[in-house]
């Protein structure tokens, strides 16, 4: 077990530091930073100034090396846009992001899980169909879409939400419902799967034959067996969110890192990009390795291999 | 009660019944795409300021010429939705065709060859999982500009992670298998043995993930479209339809259900078409 977590996390290390790498380079060769930062209309003279001002002109390794160690204490550089540490405008704006990617998450759970289960115990029942409709309608629906008609219905026609801002716990039901609405599909098709393939295995039938209630075998023997797969998905879920989230931050006006993602990519602002990128792809990989690790411990086989 | 297994025969039957209707439909979409110019009553970028934002028939302020009324540009809002299927279906299937040959590559020789050479592709993919695609998307689009040939390219450069994960898992299972034995020893090259003997084995998975793949692009590309960062006016495109509307959601919020249902109908079909697809050659679909 041990070893199994050693590794996970030597790959994870190497995934972030692979990532860093990639993400500095490519942003530093998409475009000049220093005309970026100087505006329009900057004289050459100007641009030459800056670049040297902001190291622009060293050999790039020295720079990503520079940039790392600084990432490494936390110090992600000063906006070029804000002229604030990067650190502070994120931590600014994580909350609501946070909040919206924890709730948009829960409700996939609370919604996906026992659509899947009632479906997959009473399978081509009516229920089970209405589950399989929910999951094929929430995999076909763009969540910007979704987000407007809500707008429409709950804001508009029946006023019983706020439409935008970020002000209440009122304003964060359509975006979070939203946003879990399209994670949901995945948690529910995996749900039902994995708890299909459970009824159909050997040992449900001996405890069947045991005589044990359904319910029991459901509860006690299938369900574990499930877990595995949704701590997987949902992982894997709430670290994808992100890309949801820039889009449903834009429609209903709340400013958290999605909002500064979209905001520092319209106006070239370097350090806030790498550092959302690193940050996101950071989250996502201690997430799966977590995911791993309780995976790990639900079911002592994977730690084997 | 009865187990999942008694309940397996009518499964295929479904399938096929499944197919038949989401074929259909795709089949129509297709025939909107390519038919546009003759089903089209308009010229979708004829701009008509006077005759702004007419209603679709059935409300009050209906113009019979223009059957799904005009957008705010006074623009033949049914020619737009039939010319907008051209961009849908351009991006998904030359996307899905990207991604699928990338991922594809990928995947099968992960699979096939195992070791060292599994561990390193595997690397690739996580570490491609771990970008956040949307951002990515949109960095590039600052660079190079937004356009319909670079929202593919990009998209198909980046969208080939199932198709790398679903064809590995299929290959290791079939890497061992007989006939895969017996091509080895037969003497078959290794490429020869993953087109020809492995490719044609796993490709009922991979109709599943290549129609979630095509979707999946439609879908992101209205978003980013929405959003600027896709498609641009005056082509017509239903995410920039989406977009326009946005404005006027407050009165006219017609013009947000219309392209999102046509998109909503399009994505459905295309994922119901795969799905039912899969359970015929027999494949299934397991999440």
């Amino acid at each position: 077990m041990t070893a199994f977590i050693a590794k996970r996390m030597g790959s994870a290390l190497l995934t972030l530091l692979f990532i860093s790498i990639l993400t500095f380079s490519i942003s530093h060769l998409a475009g000049d930073p220093a005309s970026a930062i100087a505006g329009r209309e900057a004289s050459a003279a100007d641009i030459a100034r800056i670049r040297e001002f902001y190291g622009f002109d060293r050999p790039i390794t020295v720079q990503y090396l520079d940039w790392a160690s600084d990432v490494l204490r936390g110090d992600f550089g000063q906006s070029y846009h804000y002229r604030q540490p990067v650190s502070a405008l994120i931590m600014a704006r994580l909350p609501i992001t946070f909040t919206l990617g924890v709730a948009g998450l829960l409700f996939a759970l609370v919604v996906g899980i026992p659509l899947g289960l009632l479906g997959a115990i009473r399978q081509n029942s009516l229920i089970d169909r209405f589950a399989v409709l929910m999951a094929a309608i929430g995999q076909a629906m763009p969540s910007f879409w979704l987000a407007l008609v809500g707008i429409v219905v709950f804001g508009v026609t029946l006023r019983w939400l706020p439409i935008s801002g970020s002000s209440g716990v009122a304003n964060f039901i359509l975006p979070s419902v939203v946003l879990g609405f399209f994670t949901m599909p995945a948690i529910l098709r995996l749900t039902r799967a994995g708890m299909i393939e459970a009824l159909e295995s050997d040992y449900v039938r001996t405890a069947r034959a045991k005589g044990l209630r359904p319910a029991r075998i459901v509860l006690r023997h299938s369900l574990r067996n499930v877990l595995v797969s949704i701590v997987s998905i949902s992982s894997i879920q709430l670290g994808s969110m992100l890309g949801g989230s820039i889009v449903i931050e834009q429609v209903f006006a709340l400013q958290g890192i999605g909002w500064l993602g979209y905001d520092a990519t319209v106006r070239s602002d370097l350090p806030v990009l790498q550092a959302i990128t690193i940050l996101v792809a950071a989250f996502y990989v201690a997430l799966t390795l977590i995911a791993d690790i309780i995976n790990a411990f639900l079911d002592p086989r994977i730690g084997v291999t | 009660m009865k187990t999942a297994l008694e309940k397996s025969p009518p499964l295929r039957r479904r399938g096929n019944t499944k197919v038949l209707v989401s074929g259909t439909m795709l089949f129509l979409f297709v025939a909107m795409a390519l038919l546009a110019p003759l089903l089209a009553p308009h010229d979708p970028n004829a701009q008509d300021l006077a005759h702004r934002l007419f209603q679709p028939w059935g409300y009050a302020k209906h113009d019979p010429t223009h059957l799904l009324g005009t957008d705010g540009f006074g623009r033949d809002y049914l020619s737009r939705l039939i010319y907008g299927s051209r961009v849908a279906l351009l991006i998904g299937l030359l996307v899905m065709a990207i991604s699928g040959v990338i991922g594809i590559t990928i995947g099968m020789t992960a699979g096939y060859f195992g070791g060292v050479t599994d561990q390193v592709l595997m690397f690739v993919i996580n570490s491609r999982l771990s970008l956040p695609v949307f951002l990515v998307v949109m960095a590039v689009v600052v660079v190079f500009g937004p356009s319909l040939m670079g929202t593919i390219l990009i998209l198909g450069f980046l969208q080939w992670e199932r198709f790398a994960i679903v064809s590995r898992a299929s290959t290791q299972q079939m890497a061992g298998s007989d006939f895969v034995l017996a091509a080895r020893m037969l003497g078959f090259s290794h490429i020869r043995i993953m087109f020809t003997e492995i490719l044609p084995n796993i490709a009922s998975s991979l109709i599943v993930v290549a129609t979630l793949e095509m979707s999946w692009a439609i879908i992101l590309e209205s978003s980013l479209s929405f959003i600027g960062f896709g498609v641009q006016e005056p082509t017509a495109s239903w995410g920039l339809m989406l977009a326009q509307a946005k404005q006027y959601i407050f009165f006219e919020s017609w013009l947000l259900y219309i392209p999102g249902l046509a998109l909503v109908a399009l994505v459905l079909s295309i994922n119901s078409f795969g799905d039912g697809l899969g359970r015929m050659m027999g494949g299934g679909r397991k999440s």
